[in-house]
């Protein structure tokens, strides 16, 4: 059977700086990033802990950080904010899961460009490094929030934070966005390059299809990062007037005249909001092929989701306004972006449909990739149903500087997303480390994880219709929100059991990683190539033979086959669906 | 529906997929060139150039941003504490137009030497097959240093660059004067850096050249800078008439 072309098998390199440190081969380096983002998240959920807390106890001495006075309660929510969305929310799905999984589903021995691959992941490091070093300078970390408006974070003397700290955010940012432009290119050359034969586009599994697409609004959206963070830092530091208009600071006035804090929020959402998509895109591929493949079904519609894929990532650069309609844009643009924002209801509609086809009368087997496969799909609809309401300017001033607005991003953004990497460690697991991880343990971590979720996030929405506002640090001495601290106590306490419930995951892991049973080569009985290949993959991923395909990626349950699944590499016939 | 079953194994490709499209003719890449053990430069050389289309896409976007922003500001009144009145206060830059035209002529010389380079080393790629067999005479070939030229005349530029910044200084124009010399400065330091980036790699080009790597080996390389210097030439082009047209 002519599944497979022979090929020169390259020998992995020896040595353990070379083997795991600076290595070149893309199953190394995805690792390498999906730790670096394990390490970020629970920095960031540390910080989130913090602040849920001092809502509620707002005198509390904490460890490690002592009393929380409003600045550093902004500190926190600006670490939180860019810890989670830059190296976490940006790093695992697309560095991490991409990096690994992208070359061997398409067939590839490895990334187009091997060097860039190792020097996008370093360079996100260090990007990490001087970010995490804005604690520990004078000043402390910046006050801003992940946003960085402008002229808060373009004068260095607007708040203790604002000073070395600020600079070292601007430049992390800076840094990352190089590095992520690195890795774009090498995620869009690849697909498009490296492809094995018979891996035509509309062979490709839909993870590959969002990894691709994240890669080109990554691409089009950090260069754009990159210059408005570099027009901040001379504003900042030449005394340049690109953002800050003629200001008064603490009664003296500053050297600044004519600028336009507009122009950043611009800039900044010109990138901001293809981000959101740059961080859920990777997830709703993640849940697609689960989907499919736990159902025992083939994808609902995969040119649909394909398509839909491409007009979300589409519309995503044409609905950054929708973040500014407090800002005293036209209301005529607001208009615009309001109409072109929720369009993306539509694409967003197609994929939950199609999921929701996908899963109609199946025979589904609810293994714990598969319940956070379902988890991202409830997410991403509660997450989802709040957008059009935010995104009409009439709704969203009153709620825009709401905990409304927290609870409706970190549902679709932050735990839909989270959720789409918790899938993916539980699926791929066994490929990665040839072991597999605990099911109990998966299960008690996916029921605690989506109840208490739930518990956090779904409660913001009423606090926010309620009046209760963001970015405040301290809100229990307001009288007209004093009917709301036991909502508030209840969700921090659901923060303080869901957190903890992490630790269930990160000691399955790393249990697993070494005691876990032996995995074979293809558990799950998917179809796609990594399952084609040893357990572990070989250093070139196919053991000196490149694969041929013969299938589109979801061929489950076809009549009159052996089993209810055809591998993509099987050479026989199979029915069109 | 399904109307077919499954049925025994073939050996051809199906066609169809998953989705009903026909199997590529050129296999989407894969690894197959490498079949023969050597190298295979011309997938590395047809990779590095779509490499290097990519990776211009998220340099014109910085550029587009940085123009956006220009001509943004441009358009700003600024509010004036004297007059309690919103003016405008964009200061044409009074740009060294004598000298920023030199170092445009500068750089459109070393975008030709560089496609000379180019051309050069790919019809020396395309003979070298010819001439590793012995006896084999193609008579003498233009060994002209195209490469080197290109360096000179790229720092050359650079240098010019430098010139014209002093140039701005000692007409009263710095950094922070004004928002429009603010971008001045910035567009032409952005674009020389990028430059720089292309001097670097040229300068790559000339080592590996008298290290006596294989010519197929160096080919990819100066082919993908020259690209690259073109697109900077282009980009220079616009920057300048930007500063010039919307002065």
């Amino acid at each position: 059977m002519a599944t497979s072309a022979p090929v020169h098998a390259h020998a992995a390199p020896q040595g353990f700086i070379r083997r795991y440190v600076f290595s070149l081969d893309h199953k190394v380096i995805g690792l390498q990033y999906y730790f670096l983002a394990l390490v970020a998240v629970f920095v960031g959920m540390f910080l989130s802990l913090l602040m849920r807390v001092h809502m509620i106890w707002p005198t509390a001495v904490l460890p490690l950080v002592g009393e929380i006075k409003p600045e550093t309660y902004l500190s926190i929510l600006t670490m939180h904010g860019t810890i989670m969305v830059f190296f976490v929310l940006t790093t695992a799905p697309q560095g991490g899961f991409g990096n690994y999984f992208l070359p061997i589903q398409i067939g590839a021995p490895d990334m187009a460009f091997p060097v860039l691959n190792m020097l996008s992941f370093w360079t996100t490091f260090v990007a990490f490094v001087v970010l995490i070093c804005a604690f520990f300078v004078s000043g402390g970390a910046p006050l801003h929030g992940w946003t960085g408006y402008a002229p808060l974070s373009a004068l260095t003397n607007s708040g203790p934070g604002e000073q070395l700290g600020a600079d070292l955010w601007i430049t992390s940012i800076a840094i990352f966005c190089i590095a992520s432009l690195m890795g774009a290119l090498n995620f869009i050359t690849t697909t498009l390059d490296l492809r094995a034969k018979g891996m035509t586009m509309f062979r490709m599994p839909l993870t590959c299809w969002a990894w691709f697409i994240t890669a080109i609004l990554g691409l089009l959206a950090f260069g754009v990062l990159l210059s408005a963070g570099i027009l901040l830092l001379l504003d900042r530091n030449l005394g340049t007037s690109f953002y800050v208009p003629l200001v008064v600071v603490n009664g003296q006035v500053m050297g600044h005249k004519g600028g336009s804090p507009l122009l950043w929020q611009h800039l900044f959402w010109f990138f901001g909001h293809p981000e959101v998509y740059i961080a859920i895109l990777p997830g709703m591929g993640v849940a697609s092929q689960l989907l499919s493949t736990f159902a025992r079904k083939p994808i609902f519609g995969y040119k649909a989701m394909v398509y839909a894929i491409m007009a979300i990532g589409l519309l995503g650069f044409v609905v950054w306004g929708h973040h500014m309609f407090m800002s005293g844009m036209s209301p005529y643009s607001a208009f615009a972006f309001s109409i072109m924002t929720m369009c993306i209801g539509v694409p967003s509609a197609i994929k939950t449909f199609n999921w929701l086809g996908t899963l109609y009368k199946a025979k589904i087997r609810f293994h714990t990739p598969m319940l956070y496969a379902i988890g991202f799909v409830s997410l991403f609809v509660s997450g989802g149903l709040s957008g059009p309401f935010l995104a009409q300017p009439v709704l969203d001033i009153p709620l825009h500087d709401t905990a409304f607005v927290v609870g409706h991003f970190h549902l679709i953004m932050g735990v839909a997303a989270i959720f789409g990497m918790f899938a993916g460690t539980y699926y791929w697991f066994p490929k990665m480390f040839g072991r597999m991880m605990n099911e109990t343990l998966g299960r008690i971590h996916f029921v605690i994880t989506l109840i208490g979720t739930y518990a956090i996030f779904m409660p913001m929405h009423y606090l926010g219709m309620a009046g209760q506002p963001r970015r405040y640090s301290q809100f229990t001495e307001l009288a007209y929100l004093h009917n709301l601290l036991p909502l508030n106590r209840f969700m921090t306490y659901a923060a303080i059991i869901t957190i903890a419930a992490q630790f269930i995951f990160v000691i399955n892991l790393f249990w697993s990683m070494f005691k876990g049973p032996k995995a074979s080569d293809n558990p799950w009985e998917s179809t796609t190539l990594e399952w084609t290949t040893a357990t572990p993959p070989p250093h070139d991923n196919f053991g000196g033979h490149t694969p041929i395909v013969y299938h589109g990626p979801y061929e489950y349950s076809v009549p009159g086959a052996p089993k209810d699944y055809v591998m993509q590499t099987d050479p026989a016939q199979v029915a069109s669906h | 529906m399904t109307t077919l079953g499954y049925t025994a194994p073939v050996q051809a490709a199906r066609e169809g997929g998953g989705a009903g499209s026909p199997p590529p003719v050129y296999g989407g890449g894969g690894d197959g060139g490498r079949d023969d053990g050597g190298p295979n430069y011309g997938q590395r050389l047809r990779r590095a150039r779509l490499g290097l289309v990519v990776a211009l896409a998220p340099i014109f976007m910085f550029f587009v941003s940085i123009v956006s922003a220009y001509i943004v500001r441009q358009g700003l009144p600024t509010f004036d504490e004297r007059t309690n009145t919103y003016v405008r206060d964009w200061i044409p830059v009074q740009l060294p137009v004598a000298l920023l035209l030199l170092n445009t002529g500068l750089l459109l010389a070393s975008s030709m030497t560089a496609e000379l380079a180019r051309r050069q080393i790919t019809r020396q790629a395309a003979l070298a097959p010819v001439r590793s067999i012995p006896g084999v005479s193609l008579g003498r070939e233009s060994g002209f240093p195209w490469l080197g030229v290109t360096v000179v005349l790229g720092t050359g530029f650079l240098t010019g660059q430098w010139m014209a910044w002093r140039e701005l200084a000692d007409r009263g124009f710095y950094v922070a004067t004004s928002a429009s010399s603010s971008f001045v400065y910035l567009l032409t330091a952005a674009h020389g850096v990028h430059l720089a980036g292309g001097v670097l790699v040229l300068l790559y080009a000339v080592a590996v050249s008298l290290l006596h790597k294989p010519v197929e080996a160096r080919r990819i390389v100066v082919d993908v800078t020259a690209l690259y210097w073109h697109f900077m030439f282009l980009l220079w082009a616009g920057i300048f008439a930007l500063l010039w047209f919307m002065r």
